[in-house]
Order: C-alpha cells, then sequence, then structure tokens
C-alpha cells in the first residue's frame, strides 16, 4: 500500500491504496466523488476526463500513485457561488440529453478554453474529439462551449441567444 | 477492468532509474506517458512485476535545435510538439503525425519516447522517424549510445534497446533546404488506429526528387520503410506517371493483415492511394507552396 496525498478542488486530501488503483477509483471509491464518470473503461470515451495541474486528462488511463502532489479538478469543483458560465451554458443551450458524457465535456472544454477563449466551432469540435456523446448531441455541446466562450469574454454581457 | 499487481517506483534521477532497471530486469517495465501501457496492463496484456515511473524525473522534456538536428527528450508530451512553432515552421511531418495521434486529451500525456519504445507497428511515429532517419539515444549503466532508426525496429513490439537501457533522446536531422514531408493517416474515427497511414520525406531539386524517404503505418508487423518506393522516386522527375508507379510498388512491398478496418486488398488500394497523396503534399511543402 502506498500513501496518495494530493489536492482535489481546493482540498487536501490522503488515502492508503494499492499502486494498481486507478485514479478515477481513487476518485470515485475513495472520495465518493462521482461526479466523474466511467464510460468505456478503454481510454477512448472521456467520460473520467478531469484536470491534473490545469490539463485535461483520462483518469482511467492514470494510476493515483501518478497523481500524488498534484493539483486536481473534477466536476464538483467547477461551480463556485453559482453555476459556471460552461454549466450555465449546457443548461441553456440544451447541450445535455442522458448527461453521461457531461463531466468530461466540461472539464475538457474548461482546460480549452483557458487556453483559447475565442474559439472557432472547428477548434471547439477538435477540442472535444477525445469526449464521446452517444446520444450524438454534439451540435448543442459545441453550443453550449461558445456560449461559455463568450460569457467568460464578457462575463457583463448577456449573451446573445 | 483491474491491472494485475505490481510494485511502484517513481525515482528522481535517470541514475536512480537505471539502477532499478538493471536490479529487476525484464520483470520491470518503464511508465512515461503510460497511454498504451496502462491500457494494456488493464487488459492483462502486460502484467509487469515492477512498475518504474520516469515522469518525476526533470529535464526529459524538451524540443530544440542543436548540431544540425532537432533533440526531442524522450518525455515530451504530443501536445506540446503540436504547439511547438519550431516543430511546425520546421518539421511539417513531425506536426502532421502529432496531431492525429489518438485525441486531444490522450495528447495531453502521451510521449515520444514511449510511443516508439513501445514500437507498435499499429502507432503513427515509427514510420515518421524512419521518414526522417532519426536516431535515437538510449541511456544504460554503462552510459549512452546512438541507434540509428533504421536498425531500431526489431520486431512486432520490439526494438533493439536492451533490457537495462532506457530511450532518453530522439534527434531528428534537421532538414535541408528544399526538403517537405506530410503525413497522411486514413482512420475510421478520431482516436483510432490507422486503416493505413503514410509518412513521406523529400528533398527536391527544382523538379527532380534529391532524397525520399517513406514509412507505413499499421500495414507490416513491423514499422516499415517502403523502400522500392522510394528507389523509383529519386534522381527522377516527380511526374504524375512516377508517382503512381511508386504507390503501386509501396502497394505491392506493404503486408498488411484484414481485420476489422478492412481486409488485406482495401489496404494494400489504400497505400497505393495514400502514398500518391503524401507525396503530392511533401512535394508541394518542399517547393513552398503551401
Amino acid at each position: 500500500m502506498t500513501t496518495v496525498t494530493l489536492t482535489i478542488n481546493g482540498n487536501q486530501v490522503s488515502r492508503e491504496v494499492e499502486p494498481r488503483l486507478l485514479l478515477v477509483h481513487y476518485i470515485r471509491e475513495e472520495l465518493n466523488l462521482t461526479g466523474t464518470h466511467i464510460g468505456c473503461d478503454t481510454t477512448s470515451c472521456g467520460a473520467c476526463t478531469i484536470l491534473v495541474d490545469g490539463k485535461a486528462i483520462k483518469s482511467c488511463t492514470m494510476f493515483a500513485v501518478q497523481a500524488a502532489g498534484r493539483n486536481l479538478e473534477t466536476i464538483e469543483g467547477v461551480a463556485k457561488d453559482s453555476l459556471h458560465p460552461l454549466q450555465e451554458g449546457f443548461w441553456e443551450k440544451h447541450g445535455l440529453q442522458c448527461g453521461y458524457c457531461t463531466p468530461g465535456m466540461i472539464m475538457t472544454a474548461k482546460a480549452f478554453l483557458a487556453e483559447n477563449p475565442d474559439p472557432t466551432e472547428d477548434e471547439i469540435r477538435w477540442a472535444i474529439s477525445g469526449n464521446l456523446c452517444r446520444c450524438t448531441g454534439y451540435t448543442n455541446i459545441v453550443e453550449s462551449i461558445r456560449y461559455a466562450a463568450q460569457k467568460l469574454r464578457q462575463p457583463e454581457e448577456k449573451v446573445a441567444s | 477492468m483491474i491491472p494485475a499487481k505490481f510494485e511502484y517506483f517513481a525515482p528522481s534521477t535517470l541514475k536512480d532509474a537505471l539502477s532499478l532497471l538493471s536490479e529487476h530486469g525484464s520483470s520491470a517495465k518503464i511508465l512515461a506517458g503510460g497511454q498504451s501501457l496502462i491500457p494494456a496492463m488493464r487488459f492483462r496484456l502486460a502484467q509487469p512485476e515492477i512498475l518504474i515511473d520516469i515522469n518525476r524525473i526533470e529535464g526529459l522534456e524538451y524540443i530544440r535545435e542543436d548540431n544540425g538536428h532537432l533533440a526531442i527528450g524522450a518525455l515530451t508530451r504530443e501536445a506540446a510538439l503540436d504547439k511547438s512553432e519550431l516543430v511546425r515552421q520546421k518539421y511539417p511531418l513531425l506536426a502532421d503525425t502529432c496531431r492525429v495521434i489518438a485525441d486531444p486529451l490522450v495528447r495531453n500525456m502521451a510521449t515520444l519516447g514511449g510511443n516508439l519504445a513501445h514500437s507498435d507497428p499499429a502507432n503513427d511515429h515509427p514510420a515518421t522517424v524512419l521518414s526522417y532517419g532519426a536516431k535515437i539515444v538510449a541511456v544504460g549503466p554503462n552510459g549512452e549510445r546512438t541507434i540509428e532508426i533504421d536498425d531500431f525496429f526489431t520486431g512486432l513490439f520490439e526494438n533493439s534497446l536492451a533490457p537495462n537501457e532506457i530511450l532518453k533522446e530522439i534527434q531528428i536531422p534537421t532538414p535541408p533546404s528544399g526538403s517537405g514531408g506530410a503525413y497522411l493517416k486514413l482512420e475510421r474515427k478520431v482516436g483510432d488506429y490507422a486503416v493505413v497511414a503514410v509518412a513521406v520525406q523529400l528533398t527536391m531539386d527544382g523538379d527532380v526528387c534529391k532524397t525520399a524517404r517513406i514509412g507505413l503505418t499499421n500495414v507490416a508487423a513491423v514499422p516499415m520503410r517502403a523502400k522500392a518506393a522510394e528507389a523509383l522516386l529519386i534522381g527522377k522527375v516527380l511526374d504524375e506517371a512516377t508517382i503512381g508507379e511508386a504507390g503501386k510498388a509501396a502497394a505491392a512491398e506493404c503486408d498488411p493483415s484484414g481485420d476489422l478496418r478492412g481486409p488485406v486488398e482495401y489496404k494494400r488500394d489504400m497505400v497505393r492511394v495514400i502514398v500518391k497523396r503524401a507525396i503530392h503534399k511533401a512535394m508541394q511543402r518542399a517547393r513552398g507552396e503551401i
């Protein structure tokens, strides 16, 4: 067993785990943060996407021990006093149907918009190409991310609908 | 899917990683980006007893030009290669390749060194480094040695690294003026392995091809060069007929297996087509047209 201490959504946590424990299982089963989903279990779908030191990664393809000392963010850490513009965007633009891919989509989009605050539609589609939506609701997911991008750039102005 | 048990080490120096590797030999695996190794461990296709995580070692992530080549640290992430202006400007074949490997999330973790050390003929980088005539710098208990890329890939998932060596750096010769390259991948969807992919690196003197190297992805058990196709190009004016003959030669010399991505006949014909297109694109880049 190994002690894995890390920061997640601003809180420091520590658990004794086996080295073979995957990061997604550490998050869901040790920390009970079940907003991070497991979809395909084969590094394909992106439902388990979280941020590690600001970078979007698939938490099913990293061991918890690798994340020791790192700064993690999951969907539970996205809303502060009110919904994050991305969450608001998914609400306003109907960016989710079953909702299973949504946490991963939002985490991917959050890292992407931090690097590219004013993306084109093609750039958004490129950014989410590692996240699968089985409902195939991509059009509205792209719209939701565009909404968030605009809102993040101009927080005071009403976003055109 | 849960991997088998293993013992985990995260050394902070290359020296410590090498002593661990010498101590544990072939029961140990090096963990770089882990984007091939961890899925293989989850399917229990790989069950290393010891995992040596090299991500805590400083100084293995860099992209710099020196002594006539581009030196890339083994732990350099695909995303870093994709964002590098130097790579985009002067190494378009490499830039093409690192944009089509897996997906953007995987590329935040995946490394060039890991991709090559894994030596999967379905991976995209082997064809590219074969086309560049790259060199691999390996470090072992007795110091460093340089391996020519043509001597590196020895079998399916096999290469000429010794069990006590770590891949440290990849060196890509800086192409002379009049050079151009391209990587074209036919894939069913983002994140899938190539049905067929082709890397081409050319040097042109006007309309005449001075040097040509062509690498093929996922159409043989070992990453391969299309040497018969290369020979048809060198010293020739690259007109439509010559390029067409090179495509046919590559289709004949590859050795694909039929699988869920298509039967052998289809893959061979796609090699013919994609080789032609990649030559055209490399030639346009060599002439500065695109």
